[in-house]
């Protein structure tokens, strides 16, 4: 085995531990959100039958442009109550890193399609 | 084969057999028949692809999660206890007003016979795995929510988007907490309501920083639930 080829394996190897352990957006957005949030982002997911507040339509561009980053960062990590809305949207401080937090705002920008209409 | 091989093969056959006629060994069955679906030894999941592919309940905490009569029942005539499965999103499609359960997805549990559900039983009391999160929750059954619970556990932290409170009623990404009281040790409930992660690092039950007199009206609320006859 030649020298580079050898420091690659060695570099990729280092690295392999780190990679596996990031969660990317779309599959923390799958395992936490989608049960009530639903499978399309829509707002239909499988836990809303008796909820007497329904979860937010991500895909909605009119009022998700309505929030600002700094908003939608709030109500992931504090949960519904630090914004006035419903206690049923839980607070994700203890399950998500602040990274993680910002990539899911990132994610939500890319559901609605939308920015913040400031 | 020699005379003096025989014996000795004869007599180990024998000690193998015998035990295991006498009574069933509780943790032998634990390996042979549950352990490619159930995590005898931990850790728990620590990263989402593990826990996608988890195949049933983590089981090496079971001496400090369940009441071991509960277990020992429930062995014989294992019934639903999560409605969506292990990890709801293989077991929903979209449906017209909301994803629905697939039905077709999820499987019934085995079932033992009395002996070995006994023995079964037994055997998973006996790991205690996680002792240190359960050690200093004290239940004080004096702190009950009266009729408040239900408001509690609805609206003031929103459990119930996850979890069914009767038959039929409330979230399904959870397991059912009308039974949970009979499942389940009030020790284990007030550390799991305390922080979810600290015994499953990925789980999707968010911890609601619960205070702690209103932790034990809700566990103390799901025990009084698990009386009510649910006839099912
Ligand atoms: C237990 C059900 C539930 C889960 C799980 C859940 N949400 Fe929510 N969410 C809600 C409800 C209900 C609302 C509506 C609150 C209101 O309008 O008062 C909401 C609202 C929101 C809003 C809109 C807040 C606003 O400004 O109007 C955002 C953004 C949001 N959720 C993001 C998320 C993300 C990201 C996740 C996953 C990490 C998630 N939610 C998981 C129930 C849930
Ligand atoms: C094919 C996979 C599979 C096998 C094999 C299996 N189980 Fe399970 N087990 C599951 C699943 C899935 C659940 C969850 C059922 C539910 O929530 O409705 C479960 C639930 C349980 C529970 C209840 C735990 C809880 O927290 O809800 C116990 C106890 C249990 N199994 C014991 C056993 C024992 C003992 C064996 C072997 C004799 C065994 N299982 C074999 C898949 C399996
Ligand atoms: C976003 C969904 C969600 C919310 C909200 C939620 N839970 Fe859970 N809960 C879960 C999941 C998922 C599990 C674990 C499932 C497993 O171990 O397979 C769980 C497990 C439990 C258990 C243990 C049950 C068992 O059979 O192992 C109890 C007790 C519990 N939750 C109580 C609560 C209480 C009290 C609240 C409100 C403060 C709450 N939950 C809010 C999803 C939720």
């Amino acid at each position: 085995m030649n020298k580079y080829l050898l420091s690659m394996t060695l570099t990729s190897l280092l690295l392999l531990p780190a990679i596996s352990q990031a969660e990317t957006a779309a599959d923390n957005y799958k395992t936490y959100c989608m049960q009530c949030h639903g499978m399309q982002g829509n707002g239909m997911g499988a836990n809303i039958q008796d909820m007497s507040v329904q979860p937010r339509d991500h895909t909605d561009a009119k009022t998700m442009s309505g929030r600002t980053d700094a908003e939608l960062f709030k109500v992931i990590k504090e949960g519904g109550l630090a914004i006035n809305k419903s206690a049923l949207m839980p607070p994700w401080d203890s399950t998500f890193t602040d990274n993680e937090i910002h990539d899911l705002v990132k994610y939500l920008r890319k559901l609605c399609k939308c920015k913040h209409a400031g | 084969m020699a005379n003096y091989l025989l014996i000795p093969l004869l007599l180990l056959t024998l000690s193998a057999l015998s035990p295991a006629m006498a009574a069933a060994d509780g943790s032998n069955i634990l390996q042979q028949q549950c352990a490619s679906c159930h995590n005898l030894t931990g850790p728990a999941a620590t990263k989402l692809a593990s826990l996608w592919q988890r195949k049933g309940p983590d089981l090496f905490y079971a001496g400090n999660k369940y009441n071991q009569t509960w277990v020992e029942v429930w062995l014989q005539q294992p019934g639903r206890i999560r409605p969506t499965g292990m990890f709801y999103m293989d077991h929903i499609k979209a449906g017209p007003k909301r994803d629905m359960v697939d039905q077709s997805t999820l499987s019934e549990h085995m079932k033992l016979d009395a002996a070995d559900a006994r023995a079964v039983a037994k055997a998973l009391a006996t790991m205690k795995a996680n002792s240190a999160l359960i050690k200093d929750e004290k239940h004080d059954p004096d702190m009950a929510p009266g009729p408040l619970g239900e408001m509690m556990f609805d609206k003031i932290y929103g459990c119930m988007a996850c979890h069914q409170i009767e038959p039929g009623y409330g979230g399904i990404t959870g397991p059912e907490i009308y039974t949970a009281g009979k499942r389940l040790t009030p020790e284990f409930m007030l550390s799991y309501i305390r922080s979810p992660q600290a015994w499953d690092p990925k789980i999707w039950m968010p911890n609601k920083h619960v205070p702690d007199t209103n932790r034990q009206k809700l566990v103390n609320y799901i025990v009084e639930l698990s009386k009510e006859n649910f006839n099912e």
